[in-house]
């Protein structure tokens, strides 16, 4: 299986063969979180420090239950209510936090790099929760999780990944990921925001034209348009951009029979997915909220277990 | 390589798990009602057996599931190398049925431990027995089994490997030195 990274900051260390194992053990996390007692004493006397220095929801709430269901102990740590907001250095925080004997880190920030930095000065296990436009690595696991429980396996899939790919982490960590795991990658999105250099990784092929990325996918991934990064005219109109890159019933026709919907939220609804698409029986945006937790819980095992 | 001692053969395993059939049975006043939960790996093949023989003797089909213990470990904080997770499959309801936990050997307990805390996190049984092939001694927690294949005194330098057709392709069990397995 190769040696184990000790971070999730990316997939760059990662072999197809321990991706792999967290995917299969994400499934005996999902039947630990249908059982009655949906806990398990796993990370017990650990303490996972949930760093977060943009602003989430749905991430920060799915690590935070991640660990508990694990038995760790949580320690949340939100920038806006910290002295960061004094001024107060990343590494000087991280130092404070570090005299808290903190076992493990969750680390989102809106600079690319930053959990990188925490991973060189922690000298404990760091997960990236997203960077910058970086990286997001447990969303793209999480993202795999789900197509992989459609199909089976990951092998010969075509992904159509369609919107705002140039400040998607999602996008970057899902074309790192999905060809490691034997699928095809198609990212589609207007040329302003498809950046040409992406072509260049290995499985991923770029495309302005929507009807062609969808044509034969087995999965759409609607990525949520980033109107507050769109004061640099990289779209002529929302209305135009919705015309031709909706993800819609009409689009889907395009798609494999049965392909299914991916959103990593949030949906600007109508926007970037119609209503019809993000609720119809194609769907499967609520899954992946609910295997993002099993992930974590997988990573968290993988990354905190066996290494004394 | 060969063992120090070979302590059951193919037969006495039969016998031994015919004989923890029958103790089953006179204890519990039956097969109603129970289930039989095999502890990975070797626990599983010697649940089915014993659901096997209780359907034989009593005409009842005694349900079994598979349970695995990794996540429920005490020493996972101190493990140098990932423990492997396996499924746990426990298709029936718990309630009100008395369970019997199956496994190979019974060394110190521990395994035992988390065991018991697996199971009652999948639900409340009406009670929990254990039947082990082989007791070896050395408990380090208050625990005993309900039913013993062989009663075996070890040294803690000895290794008890019980291998079974499903799993090993033979059925016994042998008592090695640790020595010699190095």
């Amino acid at each position: 299986m190769g040696a184990r990274p000790p971070h999730l900051l990316d997939f760059q260390d990662w072999t197809p063969e321990r991706l792999g194992a967290i995917l299969d053990n994400a499934d005996t996390m999902l039947q630990v979180l249908d059982r009655p007692v949906k806990k398990v004493p796993a990370l017990q006397g650990l303490t996972v420090c949930n760093a977060f220095f943009e602003n989430s929801t749905r991430t920060r709430t799915s690590f935070e239950l991640a660990a508990r269901r694990m038995s760790a102990d949580v320690l949340t740590f939100a920038a806006g209510a910290s002295s960061v907001s004094k001024g107060e250095s990343l590494r000087d925080t991280l130092e404070v936090l570090t005299s808290y004997k903190v076992d493990a880190y969750i680390v989102r920030h809106h600079a690319a790099g930053a959990a990188h930095l925490v991973a060189r000065y922690s000298g404990k296990p760091v997960i990236n929760a997203g960077d910058g436009r970086r990286a997001h690595p447990t969303q793209a696991l999480l993202d795999a999780y789900t197509i992989r429980q459609e199909y089976g396996s990951l092998e010969g899939k075509k992904i159509a990944i369609l919107g705002d790919v140039r400040h998607s982490r999602v996008a970057r960590s899902n074309a790192e990921l999905l060809p490691k795991l034997g699928a095809q990658v198609v990212l589609c999105g207007p040329a302003t925001l498809l950046p040409p250099g992406l072509a260049r990784m290995p499985g991923v092929t770029l495309t302005t034209d929507p009807r062609e990325a969808v044509r034969g996918a087995h999965a759409v991934m609607a990525l949520r348009l980033q109107r507050e990064r769109m004061s640099g005219g990289f779209l002529g109109s929302l209305q135009e951009y919705a015309d031709t890159y909706q993800v819609n019933d009409t689009l889907l026709k395009e798609a494999e029979s049965g392909a299914i919907v991916l959103h990593p939220g949030p949906m600007n609804r109508d926007l970037e997915i119609s209503s019809d698409a993000a609720d119809g029986p194609q769907s499967r945006i609520l899954k992946q909220v609910e295997n993002g937790q099993a992930i974590r819980m997988s990573v968290l095992y993988h990354l905190l277990v066996g290494r004394n | 390589m060969t063992p120090k001692a070979t302590i059951l053969t193919a037969d006495e395993v039969r016998r031994a798990l015919t004989r923890i059939a029958h103790e089953i049975i006179e204890r519990n006043k039956g097969a109603e009602n129970l289930a039989l939960i095999g502890v990975h790996t070797r626990g599983i093949p010697l649940a089915r057996r014993l659901a096997e023989k209780l359907s034989t003797l009593e005409g009842v089909d005694v349900p079994t599931g598979m349970l695995d213990i990794t996540l429920y470990r005490d020493d996972l904080s101190e493990v140098a190398q990932q423990p492997i997770i396996r499924e746990t499959q426990v298709p029936f309801d718990l309630r009100d049925r008395r369970v019997i936990l199956v496994d190979d050997v019974l060394y110190t307990g521990r395994t035992v431990r988390a065991a018991l805390d697996a199971l009652i996190d999948l639900g409340r049984p009406a009670g929990i027995q254990l039947a082990v092939l082989v007791d070896r001694g050395h408990r380090e927690l208050p625990i005993r089994a309900d039913y013993v294949g062989k009663n075996l005194p070890t040294a803690a330098t000895e290794v008890v490997k019980v291998k079974l057709q499903e799993t090993d392709d033979v059925d016994s069990v042998e008592l090695w030195d640790m020595e010699a397995l190095r």
